[in-house]
């Protein structure tokens, strides 16, 4: 395939970055946007930074709640990751194994992947487990997945048994197999499925929405939320914050809204290009399974 | 004897990982088919709060709200299908975004193409909201350059109720494009070598090869794809719809997750809002079994 270039192929690369455009220049405007004097970005900015300046950020973190926010938003994409990789993980080992009623707990599991209780009864549901502002909201109801628990399982069953076979041999019992013999052998899998539970968390949001009222439990995304829905919330907290100071004027509700939004996705942006082979991955076995 | 001893062995083992599996197998009872039994506060008039000791029967008392509350419920039923039909349609753009990209010849470009394009997708509705606000609002970015270039016309996207479907479907577009193609480009990777040079040997050029060789090749994929697309008709989440739903837009964004949320947390309608969710779990559940159906005679095997 050396022939020429084709006026088909300047027109593709041409069409091509221009949907690269469309999806980076949103993000690029937050960047510049956060980095801008708010007193001149107001006026509009399109391409490059106006003054630049790292008081937004400076500012931003001074707001009520936005370092708690961080806290939770840090403690239950890692807590939560962490449990749900390892419930996932042992529990598909399990089911690989001979057990009393094998057939009716695996379907049980994969059931739930069809039928749920829908919004309203989980909630009620959930209020009565008294989980409402408790941080255990995060962790408890996406500590098992069965779509998770099914890649698992179809990962470690096509490893040689021949490994686990000589650890039972050595007396090793259950738990230690798993841990110290399938959990490194299934290292690819659970790669796979720590980079996407991390995501799901860091981006998670609702639950805090509908279950916590109490706003030092609040993560970064909900923080957000109420910035964007409250349109003046977050010019009023500023100048409530820093009271007297005539500095809190001079930024402007939109500045906080693009710092704090540049805040959350920055994380992503810097781990993306370097998950992205897992997140392939992920697709590929999701494909597999469909 | 020895036969004894290995039986009881086996026994043993068994019981072992039997146990093992127990608290899990009980964590899924309570987190996932205890809210099952959450229906039953559709038949009664349960408040959280509420002792559930003295629970009041009701009978259908609740459903019956659903024909007194008949427009808007199907308004949330037409929404709701719009939405999905038009995301339905837009399924053929990741196809021909990887048909496209699979054309570039630099294959480093290509692979920069694919990394921007595919991460919206890992980025929360929350922030596509924030970044929509700041750019389509009317003193967003859009319309800040307007004015500076001397037009004095402000567009006003985000509270523009008959543009609602079509700005929430490109949205969806924008944000799922790149990773919905992944399938596909590993569908076209998939496709055998000889059949490209049987069809050039035969005179077809690259258009002619792309939808003669490569289309076939990924149309499985997407047969899939559809059919569990049309299973999940209704299950459209409700994230996005309630971050851009504003008093304009409301009408033509109220999807029927979006209504149950707003009866039941917004004005505690619990009892009502339990009953449309089973309404649609109810549909639902029938566009799965058809479309199972509809894979059995297609593919000749089953979805679920």
């Amino acid at each position: 395939m050396k022939s020429k270039s084709t006026p088909f192929d300047w027109i593709n690369v041409v069409l091509m970055f221009l949907m690269m455009l469309a999806c980076f220049y949103p993000f690029y405007y937050m960047l510049v946007y956060s980095f801008s004097d708010p007193q001149l970005s107001k006026f509009g900015i399109t391409l490059l930074p106006k003054g630049f300046t790292l008081e937004n950020y400076r500012k931003v973190l001074t707001l009520p709640n936005i370092l708690s926010a961080a806290g939770v938003s840090l403690l239950r994409t890692g807590i939560g990751t962490l449990v749900t990789v390892l419930c996932c993980s042992l529990f598909a080992y399990l089911v690989t194994k001979p057990m009393y009623g094998r057939k009716i707990i695996y379907r049980m599991l994969v059931l739930t992947m069809y039928v749920n209780g829908g919004l309203i009864p989980t909630y009620l549901v959930m209020r009565l487990y008294h989980l409402n502002n408790n941080f255990l909201i995060y962790i408890l109801p996406s500590a098992l997945s069965a779509y998770n628990v099914i890649l698992i399982k179809t990962f470690m069953e096509q490893l040689p048994p021949s490994l686990e076979e000589s650890a039972i041999l050595d007396g090793a019992s259950p738990i230690v197999r798993w841990w110290h013999i399938l959990m490194p052998l299934s290292k690819p899998i659970l790669a796979t499925i720590t980079v996407f539970a991390a995501v799901n968390q860091w981006n998670a949001w609702f639950d805090a929405h509908i279950y916590m009222t109490d706003s030092s439990k609040w993560p970064l995304q909900y923080i957000l939320y109420r910035y964007l829905t409250e349109a003046q919330q977050a010019a009023a907290m500023l100048e409530k914050d820093l009271n007297g100071d005539m500095v809190a004027k001079e930024i402007t509700p939109a500045a906080v809204r693009m710092t704090v939004t540049a805040v959350i996705t920055i994380p992503i942006l810097m781990v993306y290009p370097f998950m992205q082979r897992y997140f392939v991955k992920g697709i590929m076995l999701g494909a597999v399974k469909g | 004897m020895r036969k004894k001893v290995q039986k009881r062995k086996l026994h043993k083992e068994r019981l072992t990982f039997t146990l093992m599996a127990l608290p899990f197998v009980i964590f899924t009872f309570v987190f996932s088919y205890v809210p099952l039994f959450g229906w039953i506060f559709a038949f009664t008039n349960y408040k959280p709060g509420r002792s559930l000791k003295n629970l009041k029967f009701e009978g259908l008392k609740y459903f019956r709200y659903i024909i007194t509350f008949w427009n808007d419920v199907s308004n949330a039923l037409i929404n709701t299908l719009a939405l999905s039909i038009l995301s339905l349609m837009t399924m053929v753009l990741p196809i021909l975004f990887a048909l496209l990209l699979n054309e570039i010849r630099s294959s480093k470009y290509k692979r920069v193409v694919q990394t921007v394009v595919t991460m919206p997708n890992f980025v929360s509705w929350i922030i596509v909201y924030s970044l929509c606000f700041a750019l389509f609002s009317t003193d967003g970015m859009i319309n800040t350059f307007l004015d500076a270039l001397g037009i004095n016309a402000t567009i006003n996207i985000l509270g523009n109720a008959d543009g609602a479907w079509a700005f929430m479907t490109i949205l969806g577009v924008w944000k799922s494009i790149g990773w919905s193609s992944i399938v596909y480009l590993a569908a076209i990777a998939g496709v055998d070598e000889t059949l490209y040079d049987a069809a050039k040997v035969d005179g077809a050029g690259r258009f002619r090869c792309a939808v003669h060789v490569t289309l076939p090749g990924i149309l499985p994929t997407f047969l899939v794809l559809l059919i569990l697309g049309i299973g999940n008709l209704l299950n459209l989440g409700m994230e996005k719809y309630l971050l851009f739903s504003n008093t304009v837009t409301s009408s033509k964004l109220e999807v029927i997750d979006l209504f149950t949320y707003r009866m039941g947390i917004g004005t505690q309608q619990y009892s009502f809002a339990t009953a449309v969710g089973i309404l649609k779990s109810g549909v639902s559940i029938l566009l799965l079994t058809i479309t199972n159906l509809a894979a059995k005679k297609i593919r000749g095997e089953t979805i679920l």
